[in-house]
């Protein structure tokens, strides 16, 4: 193997020495590997060309509000002064309680797809959760509205506020579009995302860890959970904070139930807003270029936001399942 | 524990049949004949249907995917053939970047770059706004399945003398082709769903229009507007359209793995 790979050259390994070796060798293989490299540039020209719109665009207003535009709540379009502290509370707040309520079962999923399921089921039940990977955003927003608010308002709450009414996080009247709701949401969209990734974490764990846990006395769930689970950690957070990468940036099922107030509240009864939902809100509105720009603003924030969270996820993954390509589908 | 996390698994994949049933439920209904071939009448009347959507959506997703796959495939056997170096690894690491980014970013993107320098919204706009999304999908998968042919194909062919763009492409590339549609049709599926990218690209259109340098409206787009309108009609419409996006991104997804199944013979 290792002596015929550099005849592969760069095909195959591609080093520097053996693609200057082989450069000359074949007008036709120089053209081919011009063409593919020329396409794969796309991918970098894109990302650059984005990067310098979304800064462009958003400079005048970086101009002018400087670091006040993250720590600010006011939002005003008609005295033109934009703040962006709500939409960003929001954001972190509706993704972390899609988060809480999302990790204990998509952990689950993922558990028992690799521990614990009978052979025939492990193919339909992954199969669902894909399913749910690929529903898009805004179906799960009409149901949001249909179906989730109503039953939140009519069973979920009532009992909720009457045991917990006392707690910051409960109060206020509800009124259906909500924090909770734009979480609830955005907790079943994340799921299968976190439990495909947490799955080939678990998969990537070596029998050898199971085997001595197992020799050793364990039950097949202390196995789990004091041998595979610890040996995945890092994986296991990783999978969680490309989950929360998505519940970051996800856009029209949140707009659709979150309520768009710009304002910070701790009660989850209260409508909250986001990032992605103020863009897709107000960007035909804004009236003036300063509007316009604030909202470029909060693109920018939201993009540098999620690159540093998916850069930590990926990292975190390929400690326990090196070089996967994480994300790009579901189970 | 067991049975606990047993329970939590099925809990998660509660919502699924919760929404398949009440889209069949209140949208199996509305799927008539009007529903599919003719255009929303005006507000506030009973009726109506959703062809320009259907053909609209048609219209954006083809055009993005023929923008889309040949960049992401050819890019995505970039990586797996040449990508072993520090330009291999940066295309990676952007494609993962750009893979995480919110897709209601690569919209406004989309206004700056076409939108706005030609003054007007179109349907072109909107298919390149989800181009940009399928390229670094697309890339990603076909990359992973090229890398699952064997070497010893490549060896043999390399050994009969084939130059090295012919192994690539007909023997490499052809036998990673059924992986490669397969990556192809799961991110097809995948933008045919999205929302925000066109909102502020193809901006939708009440009327039927095949114009791709004119406004036009897709299914998504128009169950977003149905969907938080006040009119029940509205409503109705929403659920039956939803249902109609629903299969036919499902229908893809399951086209998809057919495909994978019969080159493979597994999953």
């Amino acid at each position: 193997m290792t002596i015929i790979a550099p005849n592969l050259g760069a095909a195959a390994r591609g080093t520097a020495a053996t693609r200057r070796m082989t450069r000359g060798a074949n007008p036709a293989d120089r053209a081919y590997q011009a063409v593919v490299t020329a396409l794969a540039l796309a991918l970098p020209a894109l990302l650059l060309a984005l990067i310098v719109e979304l800064t462009i665009n958003a400079w005048p207003s970086i101009e002018r509000f400087g670091w006040a535009f993250v720590f600010t709540a006011t939002w005003d379009p008609v005295a033109d002064v934009y703040g962006a502290g709500p939409l960003i509370f929001g954001t972190l707040a509706s993704s972390v309680v899609a988060l809480l309520l999302a990790v204990p079962m998509a952990f689950s999923v993922a558990i028992f797809l690799t521990e614990f399921a009978p052979r025939w089921l492990r193919r339909p039940l992954g199969f669902l959760v894909e399913l749910l990977a690929a529903v898009p955003s805004v179906v799960y927003g009409l149901w949001g509205i249909f179906v989730l608010i109503p039953f939140l308002r009519t069973v979920v709450v009532p009992p909720l506020k009457a045991a917990f009414g006392w707690l910051p996080f409960f109060q206020g009247v509800f009124y259906g579009n909500s924090m909770l709701a734009g979480g609830i949401i955005l907790a079943v969209m994340v799921v299968p995302y976190i439990a495909a990734v947490s799955r080939e974490v678990l998969n990537a764990v070596p029998s050898s860890q199971r085997e001595a846990a197992l020799a050793l006395g364990a039950t097949r769930w202390e196995a789990v959970w004091m041998a595979v689970l610890p040996y995945g950690r890092a994986g296991l957070v990783g999978a969680v904070m490309l989950g929360l990468g998505r519940a970051l940036g996800e856009t029209m099922a949140v707009t659709m139930v979150i309520g768009n107030r710009h304002d910070i509240s701790l009660s989850l009864l209260q409508p909250g807003y986001t990032m992605a939902a103020a863009i897709a809100n107000e960007f035909s509105e804004a009236t003036t270029s300063l509007y316009l720009s604030a909202l470029f603003e909060v693109g920018l924030t939201l993009f540098v936001i999620t690159v540093l969270v998916n850069a930590a996820a990926r990292l975190l993954v390929w400690r326990t399942a090196p070089g996967r390509a994480v994300g790009t589908r579901a189970l | 524990m067991t049975a606990l996390v047993g329970m939590l698994s099925a809990l998660a994949v509660l919502p699924l049949i919760l929404i398949f049933g009440y889209l069949i439920l209140k949208g199996a209904s509305s799927l008539n004949l009007e529903f599919f071939l003719s255009n929303p009448v005006p507000a506030g009347q009973s009726g109506g249907g959703v062809a320009h959507a259907i053909v609209g959506s048609g219209i954006i997703v083809g055009l993005a995917a023929l923008v889309g796959l040949p960049v992401g495939i050819g890019a995505g056997i970039f990586l797996a053939e040449y990508g072993s170096g520090r330009l291999g690894w940066t295309v990676r690491f952007v494609a993962d970047v750009l893979n995480g980014t919110p897709s209601i970013i690569i919209g406004i993107f989309a206004w700056t770059w076409i939108v706005r320098p030609q003054g007007h919204f179109s349907a072109f706009a909107g298919a390149v706004a989800l181009a940009v999304i399928l390229i670094p999908l697309v890339a990603r998968t076909t990359e992973e399945m090229v890398r699952l042919v064997p070497h010893s194909l490549r060896e043999a062919a390399l050994a009969l003398g084939y130059p090295r763009w012919r192994t690539s492409l007909s023997i490499v590339v052809r036998t990673a082709l059924a992986g490669i549609v397969t990556g192809g049709l799961v991110g097809v599926a995948r933008v045919a769903g999205e929302t925000a990218p066109l909102l502020f690209t193809t901006l939708g259109n009440l009327n039927f229009s095949t114009h791709v340098t004119e406004p036009m409206q897709a299914l998504p787009l128009q169950i977003y507007v149905y969907a938080t309108g006040p009119f029940p009609e509205w409503h109705r419409l929403a659920w039956a359209a939803s249902l109609v996006l629903i299969l036919l991104v499902f229908g893809l997804a399951l086209v998809a793995r057919r495909v994978a199944a019969n080159r493979y013979g597994t999953r």
